[in-house]
């Protein structure tokens, strides 16, 4: 991840704040938990999972709804398992 | 040092459902409005409620308003102001097919009219038979209004300001608003933004407590800012309270699980609740059987290390009826309290879930507080909507769907209020203080500078198990002057929060240290407000004062946090076109 701009990095630490508590536990658990491992291309699909709607988003993490978007589905599948 | 200045006609802080909501007005009036917001406006609280929107369309069932608002007094135990409880209930349809009309998705029956589910506490006739009130958007009605109410402010050329947060309050000489200091996150560069009117919808408070459904994001900036500005907070005594939140986390567990056969267990594994209620057992009344958890919890029959939670066992179910009947509840169990609920108990803890109290308003939305005889003298320019005002149509206790309701009807009035204010009042505006952002500077300076200081997260996590086992669901005096001595030791450590993150840019630890100098102003009031209240109340439920008062007590707190003192003023008695309301004992 060190090719990433640093800034942009704290941008997303602070997009992971949400509107539903549940997202909040699980993608608080993964900054302090994996995030930090992260590959440039997984950061670009967990920034993309940010552009969800919380919902959409907590279905997809709670395994509720199929994730149909490949390039979400590997990063969706890490946050299943934090 | 100088500070930019951005001026507008009105200043909105807040892009839940309230700010939006009061930000249209604005907007389509042809003023200058600008709305902050902490995240961007979709990712507010309000995204959370599901479970819909009250409002007396009668499409399923007669319905009228005035039911609506027995209902609604009833449930506020006769703390609520019974002008703004007509105000809001009248206008409740009207609201709600003004949503529908901005293309808000509810659900509909086969005659294309709005379709409503029941919800607890909502009645026809004034108590007699459950009522369908609720107007829903399938599990996502919170969203549906975000979304709605978001792209109409972008169409009306509202201004938002995204990943900025408001600081404090700014007050000249007369006491009058006349903006607001924020931080653009992105920068880390303080702006004052100037106006003629100020409104905050800064949403709820709830993560004061250990145990709380609300989102990381809840933690009343609006209420501290004003508690820095001198202007009280009302009833902040009383939180409402869900039963069965997963300890440690929070995340809510349905009360279905209790329905389907789920039992609370002690420590001892006894199934408590046979005792406190022979007859309903573990599906007595919400409220009671949060207060019975907390009792064993108090006499030390709690589980797990800190003997704070008790169980709730469904393993005897057996695994198909949990798979079928329980649906999605396994897999909260295992995310977020760590059990298999097939082979083990969830550890669960009465949860706080809404507050009710806050910056005290009028149903126009007007900030109103004590001034000489008055007790209700308006702050020229200042303005509130949403959970984190008190107009006060939740008094003790609020019903059930009409929160998301609150939002829309006084987040409208308080923007028609504020049109006709900066048309009538404010042609233009105010000079700035001199040392308008003199404030938060030494606020942002003194974090920068602290050394030899305390862990912000320490002492956040300190003030949360004050809360919790001072002022939660179950109160006694002895306790409750215990939380108010220790609470203040906490805001005294507040004081010397240390960050070590120093950055300007996207710096989330002072962001973080910032939102704790709120809530700790949050938690002092609610602990000192329900030490004073000396009966029992909707949430507010007093072991040593078990009956409501309605001779001493029937009238709203006021707390002022520069000296931390109380006062009090009388609930309103008078609605504005039908007949009082008076006190009943609440029986269900
Ligand atoms: C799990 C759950 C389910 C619920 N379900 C229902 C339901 O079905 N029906 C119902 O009626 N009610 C329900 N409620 C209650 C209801 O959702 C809330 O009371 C309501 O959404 C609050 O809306 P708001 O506009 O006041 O604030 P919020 O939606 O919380 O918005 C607050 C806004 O203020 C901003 N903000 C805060 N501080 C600052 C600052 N310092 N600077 C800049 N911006 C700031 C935030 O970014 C956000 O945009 C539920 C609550 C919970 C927790």
């Amino acid at each position: 991840m060190t090719d990433i701009d640093p800034v942009e990095i704290k941008r997303i630490r602070w997009r992971s704040r949400r509107g539903l508590l549940e997202l909040d536990i699980v993608l608080e658990r993964f900054l302090a938990n994996g995030f930090d491992q992260l590959t440039t291309a997984e950061l670009a699909a967990y920034r993309k999972c940010l552009e969800l709607g919380d919902n959409d988003f907590l279905d997809y993490v709670n395994g509720k709804a199929e994730v149909d978007d490949p390039e979400l589905a590997h990063i969706i599948g890490i946050l299943r398992a934090v | 040092m100088t500070v930019p200045v951005r001026r507008f006609d009105a200043v909105i802080v807040g892009g839940g459902g309230a700010g939006m909501r009061a930000a249209l007005q604005l907007s389509e009036s042809g003023l200058k409005t600008a709305v902050l917001s902490k995240v961007f406006p979709t990712r507010s609280h309000t995204v959370a409620a599901q479970g819909g929107i009250s409002a007396s369309l009668g499409n399923v069932q007669e319905d009228r308003w005035e039911w609506h608002m027995y209902d609604t007094v009833k449930g506020s135990d006769w703390l609520g102001d019974q002008d703004a409880i007509e105000f809001m209930c009248r206008k409740a349809p009207e609201a709600v097919i003004e949503l529908e009309h901005f293309g808000m998705p509810f659900d509909r029956l086969e005659n294309g009219k709005i379709y409503q589910r029941p919800f607890g506490g909502h009645t026809q006739n004034n108590g007699e038979t459950p009522v369908q009130r609720a107007c829903a958007a399938a599990d996502r009605t919170g969203h549906a209004m975000l979304h709605t109410l978001y792209q109409r402010n972008v169409r009306a050329n509202t201004q938002f300001f995204v990943e900025w947060m408001a600081l404090d309050l700014i007050r000249d000489e007369a006491g009058d608003v006349v903006g607001v200091t924020a931080l653009e996150m992105e920068t880390g560069e303080v702006y004052i933004f100037h106006a003629k009117a100020v409104l905050f919808a800064t949403g709820g408070a709830g993560r004061i407590y250990a145990a709380s459904t609300n989102a990381f994001i809840n933690t009343g900036d609006g209420l501290g800012m004003c508690v820095r500005a001198g202007i009280p907070l009302e009833d902040m005594e009383f939180w409402q309270f869900h039963p069965t939140g997963v300890a440690g986390a929070g995340v809510l567990i349905t009360e279905g699980v209790r329905g389907e056969g789920g039992i609370l267990l002690n420590a001892n594994g006894e199934r408590f609740m046979e005792r406190y209620a022979p007859n309903l057992k573990d599906l007595a009344p919400r409220d009671f059987v949060a207060r019975s958890m907390e009792q064993e919890v108090l006499e030390g029959r709690g589980c797990g290390p800190n003997k704070d939670y008790v169980l709730l066992k469904l393993d005897h179910l057996g695994p198909d009826i949990i798979k079928q009947r329980l649906p999605g509840i396994r897999e909260i169990a295992i995310k977020f309290a760590g059990v298999d609920p097939i082979k083990e108990p969830i550890p669960v803890i009465p949860t706080c879930h809404y507050m009710m109290g806050g910056i005290p308003t009028n149903y126009r939305g007007e900030v109103v507080i004590p001034q000489g005889d008055n007790p209700e003298a308006r702050v020229n320019g200042f303005y509130a909507a949403g959970e984190c005002a008190c107009a006060s149509v939740h008094g003790a206790n609020r019903l059930g769907t009409n929160s998301l309701l609150d939002l829309v009807v006084f987040g409208k009035s308080a923007g028609d209020s504020m049109v006709e204010f900066i048309r009538n009042e404010m042609p233009t505006w105010k000079p700035l203080p001199a040392n308008a952002a003199e404030r938060s500077l030494a606020r942002i300076s003194r974090l920068d500078n602290q050394t030899n200081g305390e862990d912000v997260t320490e002492v956040r996590t300190a003030m949360q198990r004050t809360v919790q086992a001072r002022a939660a669901v179950f109160r006694n005096s002895e306790n409750l002057a215990l939380g108010v001595k220790e609470i203040q030791e906490v805001a005294e450590r507040v004081k010397r929060i240390q960050i070590k993150d120093k950055s300007k840019v996207f710096n989330t630890a002072r962001v973080e240290a910032l939102e704790l100098e709120n809530l700790i102003e949050v938690a002092v009031a609610t602990l000192i407000s329900a030490d004073a209240r000396k009966e029992s109340r909707g949430a507010h439920a007093h072991a040593d004062f078990q009956q409501r008062d309605d001779e001493v007590w029937m009238k709203h707190t006021l707390y002022y946090g520069d000296d931390r003192r109380l006062t009090y003023k009388p609930v309103h008695t008078k609605p504005l076109s039908v007949d009082y309301i008076p006190p009943k004992e609440r029986t269900f």
